[in-house]
């Protein structure tokens, strides 16, 4: 048991610590870089012990400190957590290998402070990902918004002065109106906050405040950019690639659907809602996010533009998967955090190995790219079937679930909805592919430019690898989701 | 409840108002401290016309005199009198060095030079 | 044998050492005095917190007289709550006087400086312990007067000026109170806090009574800058010298927020002063417009102070919060934001203290590329911030969850939407300071450091302390927590 608690600490304290020692060694660049890489590296093998454990059936928890009577800092590691903290945790390594080239390779300033907050981000990512209440969720949930904050202002301008504060007051605002009121609100009613199998709340209770509160939660949490609140993820991509990729396509927005699926399962508990909400508005919502998004990122010329909009429609499959409420679809939601984040990963690490070697940000001057640089845009060409959601990648398996998840509820919504953006999401990423491999460039000259640096490339493989990986071996998520689901059924 | 009953009331009301309109009407600071002593004077007839009873004498103990006035209101009244004294001369006192600093005792053109 | 006289003794001290400093005639000999009077203070208040916490309520007789006819000093958990914070703040705020005050005030008045500190802190105190009506007016009047000295002592010449105004203001404001005094005697015949709550039920519903209340509410709304009574306060805060800002909204408006508290449920009865619900929804409107109103202003500050100034008022509209909800939840939340808001308004004043030491400005405009000068500074800044809006593990938070969880339990959602919407532009409030500090890199100089000036180690160390105090008191509110929750307790009970 105690061995379970230090784990619990080690993975809180890892990057903690790793941020001191970036900080420490600024002077010596190699140290520093070091000290990322190896850190990351403890924090796999910590984040696979605990799994093993979770597989096993346990759910290890420590209680931290308790500071206002009712409320205290609690982790508990349930199977959704557990696959959280697993995406984030790899990501994190995969990331640092990739941002130390993008940096090095684009003489970005203020590496140190870069670094630092990278880690921080991560730390909060893991205690989102650990929360066992409400409260441990809502301050790392601000703790993130906090530490990335100065990752989106990273250049400086006037623009990521604007975007930055635009991300923060969405963010901020969002949180302190409607998440932490519902907290409060949640634990008038309940008495506590703790995310309990089968949900703290009954239906003895007002069937409207219940359907307010789910609405407050949706909106509070504004990294799910459940439209309108939306609009802080495109700002966020003016920071520099590494940190749109990781934070901005993984951790960030996937802290919010995950505390959502989370504060659905655990709080609210499906069949509640299922019982008490007669207009699934949530769903709806869902829906029209999913299809406006991708109309948006048709539209959209600037590479990452195109991809952030690529990103919340992705977010608000699983909100729509949620809000389905049966337990097959929420493993498809479970699921689908997974496969987006290798996915969306391994697409902005494509745009960010572009813009290193060429410092083009457009999809129109993309043609004929995909000769010079081939391993860049072969990942980009799987991540894109990823997200369409074809066989043999891991987006096929998470659409399956919502799918089938959307037929058991007979939602002909859901499944018309899932129908026109899987159409969507192929036209806005196949004609990139198409004009990269098969284009010739528009003025006609030959291209030298050439791949990007080594470490980039070698974690946008990887990443992509993965994607087709985790469709062919996908038992260790399964195994988790279903235990997700298991008391459900 | 006749007019004359109350009388002392009318004259209380009556001078307090007038302090305060002379504390909000009037630019001159000096005539600002003014208006203040004149609403404080005002709070004090309050309190020794409350504790006046006709007929009644000094509260000295003999065999004569049985009804006596409270003297309790005319000790309090003392001490605020103090009291008002010593904010009227930390007022003008104020008012002094404002002169120094602004070469003026007018409210509106100290706050047009301040801003 | 002493510790029967301790409650005196808290009055007594600082008004016997008030002289003193004015013959000491010098400014290091009377800080000297000062701090060691202000920690004894502290620590006589600490006893009597233990006195009150074992014994119960301790009454003194001053003089041997007994009450009704004596004054009588009382002591409940309420007011050795406010004893600490009041003491407290003064006695840390003092240590970092040393290195600012010489500053911002010519040498040769320091030692008044500190006399009329002593005063002011006498003022305090004595209002706090007394539980006598007219000793209560006469110990506001010694606060009050020994205020306008303090604010006036500065060299900015615009600090006349605000003293002034807060001199015509405060004066109706006690006077007001006086009357307030005044009517209670005529219609009970005592002036024995006690003794008034005791006899007030045979004059019920009459209208000299309801008069009294008006008149107190009116003249303590000034004095505490219940907002639309808040005039006086912005020019006070941000033109006197910045250590008196910072002692100042640490203690006095929360002081007659306690005047406000102990004359509701001491002297009129909490039934007779919520006079059917008319007085605490007015209160609660009053207590949501100043939310809002503060908060806004505060947002086009441009000086820091100034700034800070407007978001005490916004803050003081919390504890007013909830003081109207006339539930023992609401009393105990606004009992735990007048602790709370203390340290963090201590911290982020002193805070600016430090800045305006290294800098001589407060403007946020000139102070932009400040973080890459003085980080530690900022970051003590950004840490007060963060609570004054409420993050978590701050204890800025711990108020606001306890007020909106009082505004739920009583069902008010709409006080609910006032306190997230105002912490929405704290939010922007203090971000505006932070993000020109932080993230502005600013395209000349603009920031001139006295860098030849001596690290001001007692400074730093209080505002230190204070930021702690911040942090501690976010993830440990256990003391302030219960002790609220038992006064409010006993207060209801009463």
């Amino acid at each position: 048991m105690m061995t379970d608690q230090l784990l619990i600490i080690l993975a809180l304290c890892i990057p903690t610590v790793a941020a001191i020692l970036i900080a420490v060694t600024h002077n010596n660049v190699n140290l520093r870089e070091t000290g990322t890489l190896l850190s990351s590296v403890c924090l796999i093998f910590v984040v696979y012990n605990l799994l093993q454990i979770v597989l096993a059936g346990d759910q290890p928890q420590l209680f931290l400190l308790k500071f206002l009577p009712g409320l205290a800092i609690h982790f508990k590691i349930e199977p959704l957590g557990m696959l959280f903290a697993c995406i984030a945790s790899f990501l994190w390594l995969i990331n640092s290998i990739y941002s130390i080239g993008y940096m090095r390779g684009n003489n970005e300033k203020h590496q140190t402070r870069f670094y630092i907050c990278f880690a921080v981000a991560i730390a909060s990512t893991i205690g989102i990902a650990f929360s066992a209440n409400l409260i441990t969720l809502f301050i790392f949930y601000e703790a993130l918004t906090l530490s990335t904050y100065p990752l989106v202002t990273h250049k400086g301008s006037e623009d990521a002065m604007r975007a930055g504060r635009a991300y923060l007051g969405i963010l901020l605002s969002t949180s302190i109106c409607f998440f932490l009121p519902a907290i409060i609100w949640t634990s008038v009613l309940a008495g506590n906050t703790e995310f309990t199998s089968g949900g703290i709340l009954d239906n003895e209770m007002n069937h409207c405040v219940i359907f307010i509160l789910l609405m407050l939660f949706s909106y509070g949490i504004g990294k799910a950019a459940l439209m309108p609140m939306h609009r802080w993820l495109p700002a966020a991509m003016v920071a520099p690639t590494p940190v749109s990729a990781l934070l901005h396509a993984v951790a960030v927005v996937k802290a919010g659907v995950f505390s959502i699926v989370k504060i659905v399962t655990y709080i609210f508990s499906p069949a509640l809602l299922a019982e008490v909400v007669d207009f699934n508005l949530l769903l709806y919502l869902a829906g029209v996010t999913i299809i406006v998004a991708s109309i948006i990122a048709l539209q959209a010329d600037n590479l990452k533009r195109r991809l952030a909009y690529s990103t919340i429609s992705q977010l608000s499959y699983v909100i729509l998967a949620t809000a389905l409420l049966a337990p097959i679809s929420i493993m498809g939601a479970a699921l689908h955090i997974l496969a987006h984040a290798f996915g969306k990963i391994t697409l902005f690490f494509a745009a960010g190995s572009i813009y290193t070697a060429t410092k083009k940000t457009a999809v129109s001057e993309l043609d004929g790219i995909g000769k010079v640089m081939p391993w860049t845009m072969g990942a980009f060409a799987i991540a894109s079937l990823s997200m369409i959601g074809v066989p043999p990648t891991a987006g096929f398996l998470s659409k399956w679930y919502i799918l089938q998840g959307a037929f058991s509820v007979e939602s002909w919504f859901a499944i018309t909805v899932i129908i026109i953006s899987t159409l969507l999401n192929a036209g806005y990423f196949l004609p990139i592919v198409y004009a990269a491999f098969f284009k010739k460039p528009s003025d006609g000259k030959k291209l030298d430019y050439h791949e990007a640096p080594f470490a980039m490339v070698f974690a946008l493989t990887v990443t992509s690898i993965l994607t087709i990986v985790l469709f062919l071996f996908p038992e260790i998520p399964l195994q988790l989701v279903k235990m997700l689901v298991g008391n459900m059924i | 409840m006749d007019f004359l009953g109350t009388f002392n009331y009318w004259v209380v009301v009556i001078l307090m108002m007038i302090g305060l309109y002379i504390v909000i009407a009037h630019q001159n600071l000096v005539k600002k401290l003014i208006g203040i002593n004149i609403f404080q004077t005002s709070i004090f007839i309050l309190f020794i016309s409350m504790g006046k009873i006709t007929g009644g004498t000094a509260p000295i103990l003999n065999e004569v005199n049985t009804l006596y006035s409270s003297p309790l209101p005319h000790v309090l009244i003392l001490t605020a009198i103090v009291v008002g004294i010593s904010t009227t001369a930390l007022g003008l006192a104020i008012v002094i060095r404002l002169y120094h600093a602004f070469g003026t005792v007018d409210d509106d053109e100290i706050q047009q030079e301040i801003e | 044998m002493i510790s029967s006289h301790l409650p005196v003794l808290q009055v007594i001290l600082p008004l016997i050492a008030a002289p003193l400093c004015v013959i000491l005639r010098q400014g290091t000999l009377s800080w000297l005095l000062t701090t060691l009077v202000c920690f004894m203070s502290l620590a006589i208040s600490s006893c009597l917190y233990d006195q009150v916490m074992t014994e119960g309520v301790i009454s003194y007789a001053l003089g041997g007289w007994l009450s009704p006819w004596g004054i009588e000093y009382r002591l409940d958990k309420l007011t050795v709550f406010m004893l600490l914070i009041v003491n407290g703040v003064a006695a840390i705020v003092l240590l970092g006087a040393r290195s600012s005050i010489p500053n911002e005030i010519s040498s040769d008045r320091l030692y008044l400086f500190y006399t009329a500190f002593l005063l002011n802190l006498t003022g305090l105190l004595g209002v706090i312990v007394t539980g006598d009506a007219f000793n209560l007016f006469v110990f506001i009047e010694i606060a009050s007067l020994s205020s306008y000295a303090m604010i006036s002592i500065g060299r900015d010449r615009r600090c006349l000026y605000a003293a002034f105004k807060y001199l015509i203001f405060g004066t109706i404001g006690a006077s007001f109170i006086l009357i307030s005094v005044g009517l209670l005697y005529a219609v009970t015949g005592t002036l024995n806090m006690n003794d008034i709550f005791q006899r007030l039920p045979d004059v019920e519903n009459t209208r000299t009574l309801t008069t009294a209340l008006v008149f107190f509410v009116v003249g303590v709304g000034i004095k505490a800058a219940i907002f639309p009574l808040h005039l006086w306060l912005p020019d006070a805060y941000s033109y006197s010298p910045s250590i008196v800002s910072t002692f100042l909204a640490g203690t006095t408006t929360k002081v007659f927020i306690y005047v406000l508290i102990r004359f509701i449920f001491s002297i009129f009865g909490y039934d007779t002063a919520i006079n059917g619900g008319t007085f605490n929804n007015l209160l609660m409107m009053f207590a949501c417009a100043g939310i809002l109103y503060g908060s806004y202003l505060a947002i086009k500050q441009d000086s820091l102070k100034r700034l800070l100034a407007y978001s005490s008022i916004a803050q003081l509209g919390y504890m007013l919060l909830g003081i109207s909800l006339a539930t023992e939840a609401g009393l105990a939340a606004g009992l735990i934001h007048v602790f709370n808001h203390a340290i963090i308004k201590v911290a982020l004043f002193l805070s600016v203290v430090t800045i305006i030491f290294y800098c001589k400005t407060d403007s946020i405009i000139q102070l932009a590329g400040l973080a890459k000068k003085l980080p530690l500074l900022t970051s003590a800044f950004l840490v007060s911030g963060l609570s004054l809006i409420g993050v978590p593990m701050t204890a800025g938070f711990i108020s606001k969850w306890y007020l909106i969880k009082a505004s739920l339990q009583s069902g008010y959602w709409g006080l609910v939407v006032v306190i997230v919407f105002s912490s929405v532009l704290a939010i922007i409030y203090i971000w505006k300071f932070i993000e020109a500090s932080y993230f502005k890199s600013s395209e000349k100089e603009l920031v001139a450091l006295n860098e030849d000036q001596k690290t001001p180690c007692l400074l730093l160390f209080s505002l230190a302390l204070f930021v702690i105090a911040n942090i501690y008191f976010g993830l440990d509110s256990s003391f302030n927590v219960e002790l609220a929750n038992a006064i409010a307790n006993d207060l209801f009970r009463k």
